[in-house]
């Protein structure tokens, strides 16, 4: 237990955080729309060959993250086409979704098993990066997991205090109520989904070309899954789903180190670990009914037809 | 102008007929697929749909196949279908389906060397009582505590995935393996292996089972008040409470069957075809099982084709591979486009397409 370090641990986890976060972040923007779309382990597992391909190929991060949202975002359309247009039932679409993207990473990736990314550079802000303790921990990472952050602050700030923010929620809690009142229902659920898809995308592609970095099939092991988790855990509410983020990231990194560390415990039962917390987590927040509706967009996962 | 007009009742043609359709489509989308990555698209067609059964040089290997991967297919998507034609979604049937595959692995070794005969029925018995209880938890979880049974049966997947390393490298492993991970080789344990029942067919007790669930699932289906219960609430969740469907009976039901069919796949699967219980026996049977399920509209009769259909893409993928370098994952991402297609069509049955001239004010 003495190779741990509070300091390291701290910084990783911040790193840990993200992809989920991205992922997350992105996913209650489309259930705050109405929809559910369970295809997010698809598409961040896609963002994370587009990103590795583009970065690749490119030389440059910064391009591979954005070819990770457009692929991201791309895989996506394809829901919104299907669940929006085509009234396919959400669940079902999400799960192909999933199922597609999680073939057609393996498809692209063959080429890129075992090659190096560009490395991600962090951002240097001088004398800042130097504080003690506070300057590792929270300000010498690189780009994204600022980015991450942002976006909690953008999406809680739309959200709450813009009249996009306010349709979007309309829209989520009743359809029929906001078509009635004139807004674009399916085109506005359309603009969530691709937000969705491109964050995810985003994640995906932070695993593949920081965190992990490498590109392996089916390297996201679940990262979408539980990011759909902490959606819930979030109660739809951004800055919650940031402290869930940090709660699994501190999780997954503590139980790395632990591994390490050699702790008496079988290393199966400490990779196990993320996936009985998050839904030890999930028990407890959807234990109170009455609270758990309450939070709960109304319109989840219903398909709108407009008859009129 | 095209509009969508809901039918009062689905399409009973178009029920039938999109399943065709969305083959048909993702035949297209396929061919064009395997042009994209440089393979003549007719040639690999052929070699995924036609080769297997009736080239002379492969048919002999591939024909017993068939039934081979067909038959957990289907069992997983049988009881799938139970719970997704109610609206209870259990897509953690892989995590049931390996379960399944230790719990009964490891009453049969428990008894090694026996010659009993009670010991295969035994572990037939501990396989599907292995995968219900793992689908109990999702089961009990959603019915005491209100969790999304979606995400619990997923997240528990993963769980299997680090049980089933762990005990194929700790607990299970063959102690006269030379430290190899794995279990001993049921296959040459004759009173716990799951041979091949007919040379040269492929039945063995997994496809058996099969048969019997998806003719079980029919009677119940189509005669029993259980049948009628899951159809109602599937149609009318409001309606189904009045008429005396008590909701969290139900979906314990729905996922326990499941659950124990995922658990016998499992458990045949690795006392038959896999023969070991190792790190990577099982084959993704369950998440491709929910592709079944979905192309055979949730009934046990389409399920069956649906089955067959998605055995002979696995074979013909494998073949596929081996004669023309096609990869691996362009068959998954092939499974993956025939649910978008299928998903697609479905509008068909269920809306009427209207053209209609826009109307000048």
């Amino acid at each position: 237990m003495a190779g741990i370090s509070i300091e390291l641990l701290l910084a990783s986890l911040m790193v840990a955080a993200t992809p989920i976060l991205l992922a997350a972040i992105g996913e209650l923007v489309v259930e705050k729309a109405g929809v559910l779309n369970l295809g997010v382990e698809g598409m961040m597992i896609t963002g994370a060959i587009c990103g590795f391909a583009v970065a690749v190929e490119t030389g440059s991060p910064t391009l591979g993250f954005a070819g990770a949202a457009l692929g991201g975002a791309a895989l996506s359309v394809i829901f919104a086409v299907l669940t929006q247009l085509l009234l396919s039932n959400h669940v079902a679409t999400g799960l192909a979704l999933t199922l597609f993207g999680l073939g057609f990473s393996a498809l692209i990736g063959q080429g890129y098993v075992g090659v190096k990314p560009p490395s991600t550079p962090q951002i240097n802000l001088g004398v800042l990066s130097d504080i003690p303790f506070l300057g590792p921990v929270l300000l010498s990472h690189d780009l994204m997991v600022y980015l991450g952050l942002a976006l909690v602050a953008a999406v809680w700030a739309v959200l709450k205090f813009t009249r996009t923010g306010l349709i979007l929620r309309a829209i989520g809690e009743s359809h029929d109520a906001a078509h009635a009142l004139g807004y674009k229902v399916v085109r506005l659920r359309f603009l969530a989904i691709l937000f969705g898809g491109a964050s995810a995308g985003l994640g995906g592609a932070y695993l593949s070309l920081v965190r992990v970095p490498q590109w392996t099939e089916g390297m996201t092991a679940g990262a979408g899954w539980i990011a759909l988790a902490l959606v819930v855990f979030g109660a739809w509410k951004p800055w919650r789903v940031l402290l869930g983020a940090y709660l699994f990231g501190g999780v997954s990194v503590l139980q790395l180190n632990l591994q390490a560390a050699g702790l008496k415990v079988p290393v199966e039962l400490l990779s196990m670990s993320p996936y009985l917390i998050t839904i030890l987590v999930l028990v407890i927040m959807s234990a109170d009914k009455r609270r758990a509706a309450l939070n709960a967009p109304a319109a989840l996962g219903r398909v709108f037809h407009a008859t009129t | 102008m095209i509009r969508l007009e809901k039918r009062p009742t689905p399409s009973r043609m178009w029920t039938a007929l999109t399943p065709l359709v969305a083959v048909l489509a993702t035949l297209v989308a396929g061919g064009l697929m395997f042009a994209a990555l440089g393979k003549d698209p007719f040639e690999a067609l052929r070699t995924i749909f036609y080769d297997p059964l009736f080239n002379a040089q492969f048919a002999a290997y591939s024909r017993p196949q068939l039934l081979v991967k067909a038959g957990p297919l289907i069992l997983i998507a049988i009881g799938l279908s139970m719970g997704f034609r109610a609206g209870i979604w259990n897509i953690g049937a892989e995590g049931q389906y390996i379960i399944g595959a230790l719990a009964g692995g490891a009453v049969g070794l428990a008894f090694y060397p026996s010659d009993s005969v009670l010991i295969f029925p035994l572990m037939v018995i501990a396989g599907a009582l292995g995968g219900w209880g793992w689908a109990m938890i999702p089961a009990i979880l959603k019915t005491r505590f209100n969790t999304n049974e979606i995400l619990v049966s997923l997240l528990l997947v993963y769980v299997a995935e680090q049980l089933l390393a762990s005990m194929s490298l700790g607990l299970l492993r063959n102690p006269q393996g030379g430290g190899f991970p794995g279990s001993r080789n049921f296959q040459q344990y004759e009173a716990a292996s799951n041979p091949e029942l007919f040379a040269g067919t492929g039945m063995h007790w997994g496809v058996v089972a099969a048969f019997i669930a998806v003719i079980a699932a029919y009677v119940m289906l189509t005669r029993h008040l259980l049948g009628f219960q899951i159809r109602l609430t599937g149609a009318a969740p409001r309606a189904a409470r009045f008429a005396g469907v008590i909701p969290t009976r139900l979906i314990v039901t729905c996922l326990g069957i499941s659950g124990a069919l995922a658990g016998l796949a499992g458990l045949f699967e690795v006392t038959g075809p896999a023969g070991q219980i190792s790190i990577d026996f099982n084959s993704n049977y369950g998440f491709t099982a929910i592709i079944v399920a979905f192309l055979g509209r949730l009934h046990p009769v389409g399920i069956l084709l649906a089955g067959l259909l998605m055995a002979l893409t696995y074979i013909g993928g494998e073949l596929a591979q081996f004669m023309l370098g096609l990869p691996a994952a362009a068959i998954q991402a092939f499974q993956g486009m025939l649910l978008f297609f299928l998903l697609a069509v479905d509008v068909l049955t269920n809306f009427r397409v209207r053209l209609i001239k826009r109307e000048v004010a």
